[in-house]
């Protein structure tokens, strides 16, 4: 059964400790990292030590998502030949763009057929072309990278986020078109503070699906903003036994709270029991 | 032919929970020798040798001398820093 991506943290591929203790913090999803946590000549140890990981350990529900290096470097068609040999749940792929996205999935279809990837856009090009990316052949993600944009574009990051606002909304929009999860980039500070908490707000707000986390604290208020809230909940029922109640008495519109129940309240609250049946959960809390 | 190490190489780190690897080319006919310094060495010296030599054993190289200083490393950390180290010895990887 398909689960849910709201919080995929990132850890260092090169740290054993790091790695030993990923499926405690409560995460969806983790992202054992290749690239930037890993110094040039420390690139194969810690290529061996994922893949020994993701053949050794025991992840449970959790996802097992690795970043490996962009095809464009030393690294990266190595790292993808080694970790597709230990079967991960998806592989992330930096820089990505239809092009190179097209030759990961080649790969992918010859090694781990069974394998997802997520395309981590992080270049004027690949955010511009975001819906192509996201109908390549094992794309299930769509998972936008600020950093690596706004130095592509020309700019810095700002608190409030003005500067990635227009990619924000071309991948969600882009994801959502191909029916695929839609990831923001991770808040880069490690403590949890009120620009953190609205900055994953936002990003709910938006319509991204999960967001990613650089720091084991972020991951419960990730989970928590990215879960139905027990109203949202209970409200999604009522929809649905007002939507039914007018279909067998044969009215054509219902209403509800006095607000018109149409079509589309109807889809947004099957998406809202969905994701609560996904998750186990009566309210904004995880049950397991 | 049986790979020979030529050079010595490391890999690893002494943080916790990792171990830090070193291998030298042994003498012709000395075969595989193995020395290991732990934090657990009493109650887990004879697992972390067996997994050492295991590794090993899968690279088909001798005349080696490998010394791990282990900070806690479970199995799959042991293995895969061997691993690289003898990879690197080897001159198969990038690292140093």
């Amino acid at each position: 059964m398909k689960s849910l991506r709201r919080s995929l943290l990132f850890v260092p591929g090169n740290n054993p400790g790091m790695i030993l203790s990923a499926p405690v913090f409560g995460a969806d999803a983790v992202i054992l990292d290749l690239e930037d946590s890993v110094a040039p000549n420390q690139k194969d140890a810690a290529r061996r030590l994922v893949s020994e990981a993701l053949r050794t350990l025991a992840f449970g529900k959790i996802e097992r998502i690795v970043r490996v290096n962009a095809l464009s470097t030393p690294f990266g068609e190595k790292d993808i030949g080694t970790i597709l040999a230990a079967k991960p749940d998806a592989l992330l792929v930096p820089k990505a763009e239809p092009e190179s996205l097209r030759r990961v999935s080649a790969m992918v279809d010859e090694m781990a057929p069974e394998t997802g990837i997520i395309a981590l856009l992080e270049t004027a090009l690949g955010v511009e072309l975001a819906y192509q990316c996201a109908l390549v052949p094992h794309v299930n993600g769509l998972f936008l990278g600020a950093e690596d944009f706004t130095a592509d574009i020309g700019t810095s990051r700002s608190a409030e986020g003005i500067e990635i606002s227009y990619a924000r909304q071309r991948v969600v929009i882009a994801a959502a078109a191909a029916r695929i999860d839609s990831i923001d980039t991770p808040y880069t500070g490690t403590e949890v503070t009120d620009e953190f908490l609205a900055d994953v707000r936002l990003a709910r707000k938006l319509g991204f699906t999960g967001k990613a986390c650089i720091s084991p604290r972020h991951v419960q208020a990730v989970n928590e903003v990215f879960s139905p809230t027990q109203e949202e909940i209970v409200f999604a029922k009522r929809v649905l036994e007002a939507a039914e109640d007018g279909r067998r008495r044969g009215v054509g519109a219902v209403s509800l709270d006095g607000k018109m129940i149409d079509p589309p309240i109807e889809a947004r609250a099957r998406q809202v029991l969905m994701r609560a049946g996904l998750l186990g959960v009566e309210g904004g809390k995880r049950n397991g | 032919m049986r790979p020979t190490i030529l050079r010595p190489a490391q890999a690893g780190s002494l943080e916790s929970s990792d171990c830090l690897v070193t291998v030298s080319p042994g003498e012709p006919g000395s075969g595989v020798k193995v020395n290991i310094q732990s934090i657990v060495m009493n109650q887990f010296g004879d697992e972390i040798r067996a997994t050492v030599e295991k590794a090993v054993a899968e690279t088909n190289v001798t005349d080696i001398l490998i010394d791990v200083n282990d900070r806690g490393a479970v199995d799959f950390v042991l293995r895969a820093r061997v691993l690289t180290a003898i990879d690197r010895a080897l001159g198969k990887e990038e690292g140093r």
